[in-house]
C-alpha cells in the first residue's frame, strides 16, 4: 500500500512540469559547477604531479561537487515536499485517504518514499557526472559511494523535514519556506560558537557536520545514525500531527 | 482473497444484523457541540436520508461515519467492525463521497480509479473489471480517458461517486451528492442512488427535501446535534396527513352552511371559492361535501386531502424546539 501511494506521488510530480523543471535546473547547475571542478584540476594537475602524496581527481572534484549538490537540493527539496500534505488538504482530497482502508502510518511513509524514488534519480544524476571521468581515467569508487550515501541520508533528512511541515498547513507555500528555513537553521547551526571548544553542543545538531566526514570518505555509524533519527522523527511527527487532524478540536 | 468482495461477505450474514450501527454518538469542536448523542442503524438495501438546515452536524456524521474523524464520544460499527477498534476492517466496508468529491485533477478518470481500487486493496488483477464496472454504473464509459480536471462538474460529481462504489462496499456514504448539479444531472444522480439502494446500504445527507421523499426509504431529520425524527417514508406519511381538506368551488356556498357539516371544525378561505376545510381525523365530510355541491350546484371543480408537505414539517421540527422534542422520541 506504501508502494501504491508512493508511485502515485511520483507519478504526480512527473504529470507537473515541476519535477522535470527541478530535474533540468538541478543537472544544469550541478553540471557547470563540476565542468569547473574538473577544470581546477586540470589547471592544478602539473603541480599536483609533484606533490609526493597528491590528491586524485575524485578528491578534487566529487567532495566539492556533492557539497554544492546540497546547497542547491536543499532549496529544491522544500519545492517538492510542500504540496505532499497541504496540497491535498487545500482540495479536500485527503478524504480519500481517509477512509479508505489505508493507516495513517502507510499514508505517511507513502508520500515520504515518493519523495524519496524522485531525490533518487536526482542523485543518479548527480552520481553520473564524476562516472563520466571514468572515460579518461580512474576513481576513488570508495569516496563517491562515501559521498553519495551521505547525500541520500541528507536527503531523506531534508524530505523528512519538508514532510512535517507539510502537515502543518494548508497553503504549500508556507509549508515550502518553513522547510527551507528549518533546513538553513539546522545547515548553519554550527556557525555559531564556531571559536568554542570540540564541545559544542550546537555544532553536534547540524546537518552539515553530519555531512562533511561522508564528503571526505570517512563513513561514520554516528553520521548515519543521526540523519535516520532526524528522519524517523519527523516522519513519526507528521504521522501524529495527521492523526491529530482525525481527533482534532 | 475474500476480504476483496465485503459485499459478498455482507450478503451471507443474517438480514438482521445491522449494517450500521450508530450509538450515542457525539462530537465536540472546542466547546461546541456538533452532534448530540446520536443513534441510529441501518440495513442493507436501505435509503437513509439524513436531512438538516446548514450547520446542523450532517456532515460532522458523515465524516465520523466514513472515519475522517473520530467521535469524542459513541461508537460507530459497521457491518461488525468498530470504526475506533479497527478501523481498516471498518473503513473497508464504505465507500464515501464527501461534500467535496475528493479528485486529483491531473489524473485521467481510468488512472485515479485504478488508484482508488488500489487504494481499496482490490487484487491487482480484478482491478481493470471493477473500475470498468463502477465506470458503468456512472456513466461513466466515454469519459476513461479524460482528465479529471477537464470535466464538468457532473462528471466529477459522477467520478467521485464512483470512487465511492469500486470496491463494492456493502455501505456508500454520499454528502450532498447533487450540490451544484443542473436539474437533469440531479435526475440521473438520483437514479443511481436509487440503483444503488437496491444492492448496497446508501446514507444520503442532503439538504434538498424533494431529494429525500424522491429517493429514500428511511428518513432523519438532524437539528444542531440532535437526530429530532427518525421514520420509514411511510411513516412519514402519516406524520405528513393531517386532518384537512383543500376545496375549490365556481359557486361557493355560504362558508355557515360547510360549517354546520357532521366533523367539520373550522373553514379558511384562502381565495375567492378556495378554501381549507379542517375536520375531526375520525369524522371525513369528503362524501357530504360531494354529495351537497352535486344537488346544489355548487361547481366543485377541486377537493383533495390536505397534506403537510415534507418541507412545512421539516420547518416545524428544525425551528420549535417543542415540536422536536414531541416527534423526536
Amino acid at each position: 500500500m506504501i508502494a501504491t501511494i508512493a508511485l502515485r506521488e511520483l507519478r504526480t510530480m512527473f504529470l507537473s512540469p515541476l519535477a522535470w523543471t527541478v530535474l533540468a535546473v538541478v543537472q544544469l547547475i550541478l553540471g557547470f559547477l563540476f565542468l569547473a571542478n574538473v577544470e581546477i584540476y586540470q589547471v592544478y594537475q602539473p603541480q599536483l604531479l609533484a606533490l609526493e602524496q597528491a590528491p586524485g581527481v575524485t578528491e578534487v572534484v566529487v567532495p566539492d561537487l556533492f557539497g554544492n549538490a546540497a546547497v542547491v537540493l536543499l532549496l529544491v527539496v522544500p519545492l517538492l515536499t510542500m504540496r505532499l500534505i497541504a496540497e491535498e488538504r487545500r482540495n479536500r482530497t485527503l478524504p480519500l485517504l481517509m477512509s479508505a482502508p489505508v493507516s495513517m502510518t502507510e499514508i505517511v511513509l507513502g508520500k515520504y518514499v515518493g519523495v524519496l524514488l524522485f531525490l533518487l534519480t536526482v542523485l543518479v544524476l548527480v552520481g553520473l557526472m564524476p562516472l563520466s571521468l571514468l572515460i579518461g581515467g580512474g576513481l576513488d569508487f570508495g569516496l563517491l559511494a562515501s559521498a553519495l550515501l551521505g547525500l541520500a541520508l541528507l536527503l531523506a533528512s531534508f524530505t523528512a523535514v519538508g514532510l512535517f511541515m507539510s502537515t502543518l498547513t494548508q497553503h504549500p507555500t508556507v509549508a515550502a519556506i518553513a522547510t527551507f528555513g528549518a533546513l538553513l537553521l539546522f545547515y548553519i547551526l554550527d556557525w555559531s560558537g564556531q571559536g568554542a571548544s570540540s564541545g559544542n553542543l550546537l555544532a553536534y545538531f547540524s546537518l552539515f557536520n553530519h555531512y562533511k566526514p561522508f564528503l571526505e570518505g570517512i563513513f561514520s555509524t554516528t553520521d548515519a545514525i543521526y540523519h535516520v533519527l532526524l528522519s524517523t522523527t519527523f516522519v513519526v511527527l507528521s504521522i501524529r500531527r495527521l492523526d491529530a487532524d482525525r481527533l482534532g478540536a | 482473497m475474500s476480504d476483496a468482495h465485503p459485499a459478498k461477505e455482507i450478503a451471507g450474514s443474517s438480514p438482521t444484523e445491522p449494517l450500521v450501527e450508530v450509538s450515542h454518538l457525539s462530537r465536540f469542536y472546542g466547546p461546541l457541540q456538533a452532534v448530540k448523542d446520536v443513534s441510529f442503524a441501518i440495513r442493507s438495501g436501505e435509503v437513509l436520508g439524513f436531512l438538516g438546515p446548514n450547520g446542523a452536524g450532517k456532515t460532522t456524521t458523515m465524516q465520523i461515519l466514513s472515519g475522517n474523524l473520530a467521535p469524542s464520544a459513541g461508537t460507530v460499527r459497521i457491518a461488525g467492525h468498530d470504526m475506533l477498534a479497527d478501523p481498516r476492517a471498518a473503513k473497508r466496508q464504505i465507500g464515501y463521497l464527501p461534500e467535496q468529491p475528493p479528485l486529483y485533477r491531473e489524473l485521467t478518470v481510468d488512472e485515479f480509479l485504478d488508484y482508488c481500487a488500489a487504494l481499496n486493496r482490490i487484487p491487482r488483477p480484478a482491478r481493470r473489471d471493477a473500475r470498468e464496472a463502477a465506470k458503468d454504473k456512472c456513466g461513466l464509459r466515454d469519459s476513461g480517458r479524460r482528465l479529471i480536471g477537464n470535466l464538468s462538474k457532473g462528471y466529477q460529481q459522477r467520478v467521485g461517486i464512483a470512487q465511492a462504489i469500486i470496491h463494492l462496499p456493502p455501505l456508500v456514504v454520499l454528502d450532498e451528492p447533487t450540490v451544484g448539479l443542473d436539474p437533469i444531472q440531479i435526475r440521473e444522480i438520483r437514479a443511481l442512488i436509487r440503483e444503488l439502494g437496491k444492492t448496497h446500504g446508501v446514507i444520503l445527507s442532503t439538504h434538498i427535501l424533494p431529494e429525500v421523499q424522491a429517493v429514500c426509504d428511511h428518513v432523519q431529520i438532524i437539528n444542531r446535534g440532535e437526530l429530532v425524527l427518525n421514520e420509514s417514508i411511510t411513516g412519514l406519511e402519516r406524520h405528513l396527513k393531517s386532518a384537512s381538506l383543500t376545496i375549490a368551488f365556481h359557486h361557493p356556498p355560504a362558508v355557515a352552511t360547510l360549517e354546520s357539516l357532521p366533523g367539520v371544525t373550522s373553514i379558511k378561505t384562502e381565495s375567492e371559492g378556495r378554501l381549507h376545510v379542517f375536520h375531526d381525523i375520525e369524522r371525513n365530510p369528503t362524501e357530504s361535501i360531494i354529495r351537497l355541491a352535486a344537488e346544489q350546484g355548487w361547481g366543485l371543480y377541486e377537493i383533495r386531502p390536505g397534506r403537510l408537505s415534507l418541507e412545512q414539517l421539516f420547518v416545524e421540527l428544525t425551528t420549535d424546539d417543542a415540536a422536536a422534542q414531541d416527534t423526536g422520541t
